[in-house]
């Protein structure tokens, strides 16, 4: 392998107004090596990133950038894609209704002569680019009909497609489970191999861990320190440099004793694909959570964890929902989301910005929605009122906003999570239905989120705890369920639980399905 | 004083479409030679765009939903306006029974379109579209194609009646300025109240210098306004209608609960879905809400021109969105307020009533006004982007 630097940035600095988001960073790529970069969210990273594509043109930022030996200054990134620099974002650019080998191609169309597309070879070279990454699939079908870990693959087909030499990849496996995340994180060793260079972005430090050559960690705008493969790589160093401190404890300690004499119960829950009314989605489910009591559902993606919390939701997700809910043995019968509210449901959703906040609107706004009638009377809204309930619940989740005023959208990732999580107990919920709560935030953000959990718990709430995380599971919750393939494949004590054992109840679920 | 300036500066750039309204009306009184803003003509404008308010703001609820758009208001208002001919004028129908007839006619043509849209889920635009259509065609139905008329005078009053004045004939309107003035206490006094009162309860303020400036300038708008009006007849029957629609659309806007949940919905739907809003509900609500505008609006018009036609309201709905987006509504939903809409009514207004005293025929009317409003959103928006990256 050639220690030849491939990039270096040299003393790049960028102010945005009022915040310096990059303060003299300097950083080195080597060819033919994945280098991760690690932080705290804000610590700067999709920054480097953007001024690196050019999403920040050459001028708006101070240092210099060298690809090849060679300096850039890239006005967009079609520049910097034309020297072979290729971003992912963590949002997939691409479009689902086009086929895979429309999308592989797209702004970068195979064609016959000027401006008529050669379908020929569009399916053709698609072909050969999706078995490089290991993808197969008929490039003629739509996008979304393709799982997000495959369409993942197709990006990285379409970068392929564009000669890359320099792959970024912003948060890759956040919305892949760790079969995926696994098969993603192999394909760039395959492709590190035949020549190609990447810089992954991660908040999962085991995966880090696992295939990166290098580390650089960020924190606040300024490099704190590469580590290389002469140094000892750890979780532990790596959480230090990246918060400052040490982190003991990942998870904070449990102080918690379930009420098992309050349940809340799901019995026999079925549900019929939304689209697809002949589709059986959910079969048969059937659990529950004791007052006090954090209890987490772990499966792979598509087991149907999400499908399952909200269709105990005032059935917002699904068609012929059947099968029966109790709390404290009372059936508790919820039609619509406004009556699950009224029920105590409350369903913390993992798609912040597509369905839990309204990213335009202030603080507060988002923050009492889901209970307007606490914070007025006769259908209107006190504002008084409503601002001393939103203060509270800024201090109380320890919410970073200059005021409350702020459109949510202007806040950090941890931030708004934090929003969301006070917006659902406004709403006095008794049972807490969490779908992946802490994705894509930080280390520090999630420890927060974590005690809060723990304090809902401990007041007595019901807490059903969706992730994609085995060891957060593990971690955090008293009993865990195993979903696989929309039935309840296990259950294992939460002391007990280990990533190997849930593991073999899927793989165990799986097949007891096929049989 | 300098605090004064930076306020102004602020305000200014805040409201750009309020500066090219005072630029546009200025600009037309010279062209006018002065006849722009004489008494008659300030009266005639405000009757004659009547419409525009009443329509703009059942508009804009909405598109705060979404950048939904209502395009059959304009075929409502001649649907509805055949209504009130037919019963007031075929069947000599009495003033009152024949007005409460005719809104509830408003409301169920609301509540069907509210069906098609809320419970069949037909995208608003194709719902209106064909509402456009449907109600134009029952109009021409209804009617024959004929204009009918007369009206009978308390109705006509309800368009252009004016109060008698206290004073007596004596040349001036004193009751118009009183009631101006009047206006104007009650505005300070509650802007006064709720400034203090939220100070006191920490609640986020203007700071004094664009307090000062928000009462200097509707004092002088409305007072100027009376004094003007007071030249002619005075304040009408319909302007107080209208200032009682603002004040109702206003409270709807910033204080109900049904328009927060208004602003939810547009500002992310499948959100406001899951915090329990009954996002159908609240599209079938709106949508009647437009409707009965609409028909308010028909009831305006028909009672002003005296006369009952299929062909009346049209283009009416263009001049609504118009006035709408002009007022600084967010195309996406979410954002919009019923002050930009009279801001926005009031220059298509003027422009409206300023190219017919200039002489300029229909056909260029509309295309004027077409480019006016194209290039005053473009510098609207070009402004607020150049703010929002000086943040």
């Amino acid at each position: 392998m050639s220690e030849r630097v491939l990039l270096e940035m040299r003393n790049i600095t960028k102010v945005f107004p009022g915040v310096k988001a990059l303060d003299n960073v300097s950083f080195e790529v080597r060819e033919h090596h994945i280098h991760a970069l690690v932080g705290e969210n804000g610590a700067g990273k999709s920054t480097l990133m953007n001024v690196l594509s050019g999403v920040h043109r050459h001028g708006a930022y101070e240092g210099e950038i060298l690809f090849d030996g060679e300096p850039c200054r890239f006005r967009g990134i079609r520049d910097s894609e034309a020297r072979g620099i290729v971003i992912i974002h963590q949002e997939l650019a691409l479009v689902p209704q086009l086929s895979v080998a429309e999308n592989v191609f797209l702004g970068n169309e195979r064609l016959s002569v000027s401006s008529v597309v050669n379908w020929a070879r569009t399916f053709f070279e698609a072909e050969k680019l999706l078995s490089q990454v290991g993808l197969s699939v008929d490039p003629s079908v739509p996008v979304q009909s393709l799982g997000v870990g495959k369409q993942q693959l197709v990006e990285i087909a379409k970068a392929l497609s564009k000669d890359v030499k320099l792959l970024i990849l912003d948060e890759p496996t956040a919305a892949l489970n760790d079969e995926e995340s696994d098969k993603l994180l192999d394909l760039l060793v395959s492709l590190k191999k035949s020549g190609i260079t990447s810089i992954i972005i991660s908040h999962k430090l085991s995966e880090v861990q696992r295939v990166a050559d290098e580390i650089t960690i960020l924190r606040d705008g300024a490099t704190i320190e590469t580590l290389g493969r002469g140094d000892e790589i750890t979780e532990a160093r790596i959480i230090r440099g990246m918060v400052g401190r040490d982190m003991a404890h990942r998870f904070p300690p449990v102080v918690r004793s379930p009420d098992p004499s309050r349940r809340f119960e799901v019995r026999n829950w079925s549900v019929y694909d939304a689209q697809d009314p002949g589709r059986a989605k959910l079969e048969d489910v059937t659990l529950s959570v004791a007052a006090g009591e954090v209890v987490g559902v772990a499966g792979l993606m598509g087991a149907g964890r999400t499908e399952f919390l909200k269709s105990l939701f005032g059935r917002a997700y699904g068609s012929r929902v059947t099968g029966e809910m109790l709390l404290d043995g009372q059936p508790l019968r919820a039609r619509t989301p406004s009556e699950a509210i009224a029920r105590g449901l409350a369903y913390v959703t993992e798609d912040r910005k597509g369905e839990g906040l309204m990213l335009g609107h202030s603080v507060l706004m988002n923050l009492t929605l889901s209970n307007l009638k606490r914070v007025g009377s006769h259908n209107t809204v006190n504002p008084k009122l409503e601002q001393v309930e939103g203060e509270r619940l800024r201090e109380d989740f320890r919410i970073k906003a200059p005021d409350l005023y702020q459109a949510v959208g202007n806040l950090s990732g941890g931030n708004q999570q934090k929003v969301m999580l006070g917006k659902w107990i406004f709403a006095e919920p008794r049972v807490l239905l969490m779908d992946e709560p802490t994705r894509g935030i930080d280390v520090g953000a999630k420890y927060e989120v974590y005690q809060i959990i723990n304090r809902l718990a401990q007041e007595g709430r019901h807490v059903l705890l969706v992730s994609s995380e085995m060891a957060e599971l593990i971690g955090l919750c008293d009993r865990i369920y195993v979903m696989s393939d929309g039935r309840i494949a296990g259950e294992v004590a939460g002391e007990t639980a280990t990533q190997e054992n849930i593991m073999a109840l899927i793989i165990k679920g799986a097949r007891e399905k096929v049989l | 004083m300098n605090s004064l300036r930076k306020a102004a500066q602020s305000n200014l750039r805040q409201y750009t479409m309020g500066v090219a309204l005072v630029v546009l009306v200025l600009v037309l009184q010279f062209v006018t030679g002065g006849t722009m803003l004489r008494p008659l003509n300030i009266s005639n404008l405000l009757h004659q765009n009547m419409y525009v308010f009443v329509l703009g703001m059942g508009m804009l609820l909405c598109i705060l939903t979404g950048g939904n758009i209502d395009l059959s208001v304009g075929a409502v208002v001649a649907f509805t306006g055949a209504i009130c001919g037919v019963l007031m004028v075929d069947l000599r129908m009495s003033t009152l029974p024949a007005v409460l007839i005719v809104l509830g006619a408003g409301l169920l043509v609301g509540a069907w379109q509210g069906f098609w849209i809320a419970v069949v889920k037909v995208h608003p635009w194709i719902t209106t579209l064909a509402g456009s259509l449907l109600f134009r065609g029952l109009a021409q139905v209804i009617l024959d194609g004929r204009s009918i008329g007369p009206f009978p005078e308390p109705f006509q009053f309800l368009a252009t009646g004016f109060f008698t004045d206290v004073a007596g004939g004596s040349g001036v309107h004193l009751l118009s300025i009183l009631i101006g003035a009047a206006g104007t206490l009650v505005f300070v006094g509650v802007v006064l109240f709720f400034h203090f009162r939220n100070r006191k309860l920490g609640l986020p303020t203007s700071t004094p210098a664009q307090l000062a400036l928000k009462i200097i300038l509707v004092a002088l708008f409305v007072n100027l306004l009376a004094w003007r009006l007071a030249g002619y007849k005075g304040i009408s029957f319909a302007m107080l209608l209208l200032v009682g629609l603002i004040l109702l659309f206003s409270f709807i806007t910033k204080k109900s609960v049904f328009g927060r949940h208004l602003y939810a919905m547009g500002g992310n739907i499948k959100a406001a879905k899951l915090s329990g809003i009954n996002t159908a509900r609240l599209m079938f609500t709106v949508y009647v809400i437009s409707a009965l505008m609409a028909t308010v609006a028909a009831i305006l018009v028909t009672a002003r021109l005296n006369a009952a036609t299929p062909k009346a309201g049209v283009g009416y709905e263009t001049d609504a969105i118009a006035a709408c987006f002009l007022g600084g509504a967010s195309i996406s939903g979410g954002s919009g307020t019923v002050f930009g809409v009279l801001v926005g009514a009031l220059i298509m207004g003027v422009l409206n009533n300023g190219m017919s005293l200039l002489g300029v025929s229909i056909d260029w009317q509309a295309a004027i006004k077409g480019l006016v409003v194209l290039v005053a959103v473009a510098f609207d928006m070009y402004f607020k982007n150049r703010q929002r990256s000086s943040i």
